[in-house]
């Protein structure tokens, strides 16, 4: 029998995992990109698990809008990438300093 | 059982797909691992009742999203070995706070806080309930200021998008309308006695 | 079908406010760009209509229609509701009609008047909003309606004092005119709430309607071993407010300085309409205040002693403006009398006439001034009755009415007024000292009427050289304005007593039949007709009034070297008057010197002392600067670090929901 929890626990490892993720590929930002994905996927599987068992249909909805805000922060972020790319020759997280005080 | 069974199936492969997307060396088997690791989280929200998001999982995300992060990492030469430089020196920092972080988020799960009101077992509905009927419903009705605004904020997106990667060329050819449609006869007609 | 008959039209009564309101924003927004003829296009036009509109519906009231409603929600706070709505009876018709009359006629004369000035189109956007505000304030049905109306027009009257803001008295008088009037409105605020939590409702008509079960509970105030019941309570506070809007004793002193305005904002707003709202808000509350006998006796006493105290101030004055704003504040003191002795119809009666007879007063007396150079020193007057006819004949009526000759206005009122002091008895001795107080006032009013209208058109040619050569009659749009109102200040009080019956002693029956609420213990109209009053000739104020333009007539006009050897024989009184009793100074020494102390105090110690020496080169700064650039290092543009924050967050939380259980 599958309860809530066990839903909880995965998403809490696939949570771990991304963050995980995002001490380990300190310099490669799309890599750093697929972390926040994954983190946000762990984020939609809760909403997704705590409203079939509350029987509450707005989890859904809310996953809706977080897959929309998840999708225009890909789109926008990648550009920003391939903007900064094409000056610098390099996608490092090391070299993005360049308005740092 | 059968549920179980797919439960640790799609549960499984997406944590051992996780795993794939932070360890794996070359950039573009992450994409690969994290497109697994959506289609088996498509999986689980199918097992959730939740048809809708578990489609637009697969159709946005993996038609979309994931092809978005191929061809950018297609369209930039990676040096994939300086970008791994160091990885092993942080596993220990990372691998203890993502680890401390899941003890927490298990126990917090299984003390039973989050369970309060919750159903025992996964009761499906059945063909009855049609969830992306139901989806549509509140969102046009209770959600639809959210629903507005976040379309505008997907237009803003694409905008924003376009306006950071659009480049003129400078060996590119343009027409120039309005030059032409001011064209006066004197600007390219010229009498010449013969 | 008989109740759609007897409801008024809700767009018309719409329409009456909203035409100013549009002109003013019109003319305010972009008078810059429609230029002065289309300005004042826009603005008479709307306040005609407006005027025209307000006479439709004075003349449906009259055959018995009225109108009661909400049109919207204004606030809503739980119980606490205020909703935007108008009360129309034949109180707020008759008020309306005067209003929207006398708003008219300025708005017609301030082409003239204001010609060329920089600020034209300004003005005409103040008042057109001043004409909306005066609507809202006497068309609304319940108190916050009132109190925006109230403290719009108080806005209103501030910027137009002030109009001419180069000036440096105007500025003053402006802003002496506001803070005086906080004063009042801070009562006049007290009261309003005081309402709100003794009967659970701000509408007029509820309020009214309870009042009668709340007087017989007796609820009191306890306060500094006082006990004070409460209905006296709101009708003092209420009254204050009163006070301050109109200009009574000790909050009178704005209003001869708000003459630095020009003239035709004195005559419409410090005249006929704005300082008359109190008098209306009294009789508006007449349910209230009739079961308040301590109350009707704190406004018949003010009104007595403001009448007779700036009665006297306006024998001296020099100041053409000056001597009419004095008497503008005594016979606001003659209205709250009649209002104190609960002769509320003829309280508004007064306010009617003395609308149309005052605003005339002013603006022939601007009229002048425009004349001479935009000189108000009727010194340096005299003998203009040759150089402007027209405004002779007009001011010659506005003060024979303001004296109170019969046949014209001021006399039907004023006579009443006085009357009906007299017979207040149940007051006591305030009753006695307010009809003493208004009897010789009378006298005192003819005098310096005549006194200035003398000086100003007969008497001697003190008129300077450079003066002389410009003298003329003034155009017709001014002239034109004048002769409406004349009709009005020569007719209104046969109108009013004749036609309309406002003196009725059973007011249910006469004018403003159920608008107004008079006890039938008190009534002194009443009581007037039982003692047999009603011969209105020949009585004593009559020959108050006849007497005081006599001795004018003897002393500016005849033997005009009297007022000289008067003033040499009685210096300190004279210098008494002519400093207006000293208030000011008096003010002076109370309030604004210790004011003044107090904050030069607090900023030596506080400000200085405290806060510069103490705080600011005590360490603070520099503890702020290194605290910032310690916390300008968390930000480190890594995501990394950014997620072990959150990670740290969430291991805080998720602690913290374990251990609770």
């Amino acid at each position: 029998m599958i309860v809530l929890s066990d839903y909880l626990i995965v998403a809490a490892l696939l949570f771990s995992l991304g963050v995980i993720g995002l001490f380990l590929n300190r310099k490669n930002v799309i890599t750093i990109l697929m972390c926040i994905e994954l983190m946000l996927l762990a984020v939609n599987l809760n909403l997704v698990a705590f409203s079939h068992y509350l029987n509450d249909l707005a989890g859904q909805v809310f996953v809706f809008f977080v897959l929309t805000v998840a999708a225009s922060e890909v789109a926008v972020g990648l550009a920003i990438l391939v903007a900064f790319y094409r000056t610098r020759r390099s996608i490092e997280v090391e070299d993005i300093n360049t308005l740092q005080g | 059982m059968l549920e179980t069974a797919f439960f640790y199936m799609f549960g499984g492969l997406a944590v051992l797909a996780a795993t794939g997307v932070v360890l794996a060396r070359n950039t573009m088997y992450s994409v690969m691992w994290l497109i697994f690791c959506f289609f088996n989280a498509a999986g689980l929200f199918f097992m959730l009742d939740a048809e809708f998001l578990g489609i637009i999982l697969i159709l946005i995300y993996v038609g979309a999203v994931m092809v978005l992060f191929i061809f950018v990492i297609m369209m930039l030469e990676i040096n994939t070995a300086v970008l791994r430089e160091g990885f092993l020196q942080y596993l220990p920092t990372g691998g203890l706070v993502a680890l401390v972080l899941l003890i927490e988020f298990v126990a917090a799960s299984r003390s039973g806080a989050f369970s309060q009101g919750a159903k025992a077992t996964a009761e499906h509905f059945g063909r009855e309930v049609n969830n992306t009927v139901e989806i549509g419903k509140l969102l046009y009705t209770k959600y639809l200021l959210g629903f507005e605004v976040a379309a505008v904020i997907l237009l803003v997106a694409l905008v924003g998008a376009i306006v950071l990667t659009l480049r003129a060329r400078k060996d590119a050819k343009y027409q120039n309308i309005s030059a032409q449609v001011r064209v006066r006869k004197e600007d390219r007609v010229r009498k010449v006695r013969l | 079908m008989h109740e759609t008959a007897m409801t008024l039209n809700t767009t018309e009564l719409l329409v009456i406010p909203a035409l100013p309101l549009a002109a003013s924003l019109v003319a305010g927004l972009f008078g810059w760009a429609l230029k002065e003829r289309l300005t004042h296009w826009i603005c008479c036009l709307a306040v005609i209509a407006s005027a025209i509109l307000s006479a439709d519906v004075f003349m449906q009231v009259q055959q018995g229609a009225s109108f009661y409603g909400n049109f919207w929600t204004w606030m809503l706070s739980d119980q606490f509701v205020v909703p935007v709505g108008m009360m129309i009876d034949r109180l707020t018709a008759i008020m309306m009609l005067t209003v929207t009359i006398v708003s008219a006629c300025v708005h017609v004369y301030t082409i003239g008047y204001m010609h060329g000035d920089p600020g034209y189109t300004r003005f005409f956007s103040y008042i057109s909003g001043f004409t909306f505000s005066m609507l809202v304030l006497v068309m609304g049905n319940n108190f916050f309606t009132l109190f925006f109306g109230w403290e719009a027009v108080g806005l209103v009257s501030y910027l137009l004092i002030g109009f001419w803001f180069k000036r440096e008295s105007a500025n003053f008088a402006a802003l002496k005119a506001f803070i005086v009037n906080r004063v009042g409105d801070f009562g006049f605020a007290v009261g309003i709430l005081a309402i709100w939590y003794y009967f659970g409702t701000i509408d007029y008509r509820e309020v009214f309607n309870q009042v009668e079960s709340f007087v017989a509970q007796g609820h009191a105030l306890h306060f500094l071993g006082w006990e004070i019941s409460a209905i006296t309570f709101i009708c003092l506070a209420l009254f204050i407010g009163a006070m301050g809007k109109s200009g009574q004793v000790p909050l009178h002193v704005w209003l001869p300085d708000s003459m630095e305005g020009p003239t035709p904002i004195s005559a419409l707003i410090h005249a006929a309409t704005m300082v008359t709202a109190g008098v209306f808000m009294v009789a508006r509350c007449s349910p209230m205040f009739e079961f308040s006998e301590t109350a009707l006796a704190a406004v018949t006493l003010v009104g007595a002693i403001t009448a007779w105290m700036c009665a006297t101030i306006g024998l001296v004055q020099n100041d053409i403006k000056r001597v009419i704003a004095y008497s503008t504040c005594s016979q606001l003191g003659y209205m709250f009398v009649a209002c104190g002795v609960s002769a509320y119809s003829v309280g508004i009666f007064h306010l009617m006439t003395h609308a149309y007879f005052k605003a005339l007063l002013f603006l022939a007396a601007g009229s002048v001034i425009h004349a001479v150079l935009a000189d108000q020193d009727i010194r340096r007057m005299g003998q203009l009755r040759k150089y402007m006819p027209v405004t002779y004949f007009a001011m010659l009526i506005a003060a024979l009415a303001l004296s109170g000759v019969p046949p014209f206005a001021g006399f039907w009122s004023k006579d009443l007024i006085i009357e009906s002091a007299k017979v207040a008895d149940h007051l006591g001795w305030v009753g006695d000292l307010a009809y003493w107080a208004v009897l010789s006032g009378v006298f005192m009013t003819a005098f310096y009427t005549f006194r200035m209208f003398f000086l100003t058109f007969h008497n001697s040619d003190r008129l300077p050289e450079k003066t002389k050569a410009h003298v003329h009659e003034s155009p017709k749009v001014i002239t034109v304005p004048l002769l409406i109102l004349s009709v009005g200040a020569a007719l209104s009080g046969w109108w009013g007593v004749e036609v309309l019956d406002v003196a009725n002693p059973e007011v249910a029956e006469g004018y403003f039949g159920a608008s107004l609420f008079v006890m039938e213990s008190h009534n002194p109209l009443a009581t007037l007709v039982e003692e047999g009053h009603h011969a209105f000739f020949l009585t004593a104020p009559f020959w108050m009034a006849v007497g005081g333009i006599a001795l004018a007539f003897v002393m500016y006009f005849r033997e005009t070297a009297i007022p000289a050897r008067l003033v040499a024989s009685a210096r300190p009184l004279y210098t008494f008057l002519l400093n207006k009793w000293y208030w000011d100074e008096l003010y002076e020494r109370i309030f604004m010197l210790p004011a003044q102390r107090i904050g030069r105090w607090l900023w030596q110690k506080g400000d200085l002392a405290i806060i510069d020496q103490g705080i600011i080169h005590g360490g603070f700064v520099e503890t702020v600067k290194a605290g910032a650039a310690r916390m300008r290092e968390m930000q480190t543009g890594m995501v990394y670090h950014y997620a072990f924050a959150m990670v740290i967050g969430a291991f805080g939380f998720l602690t913290y929901l374990l251990l609770k259980g």
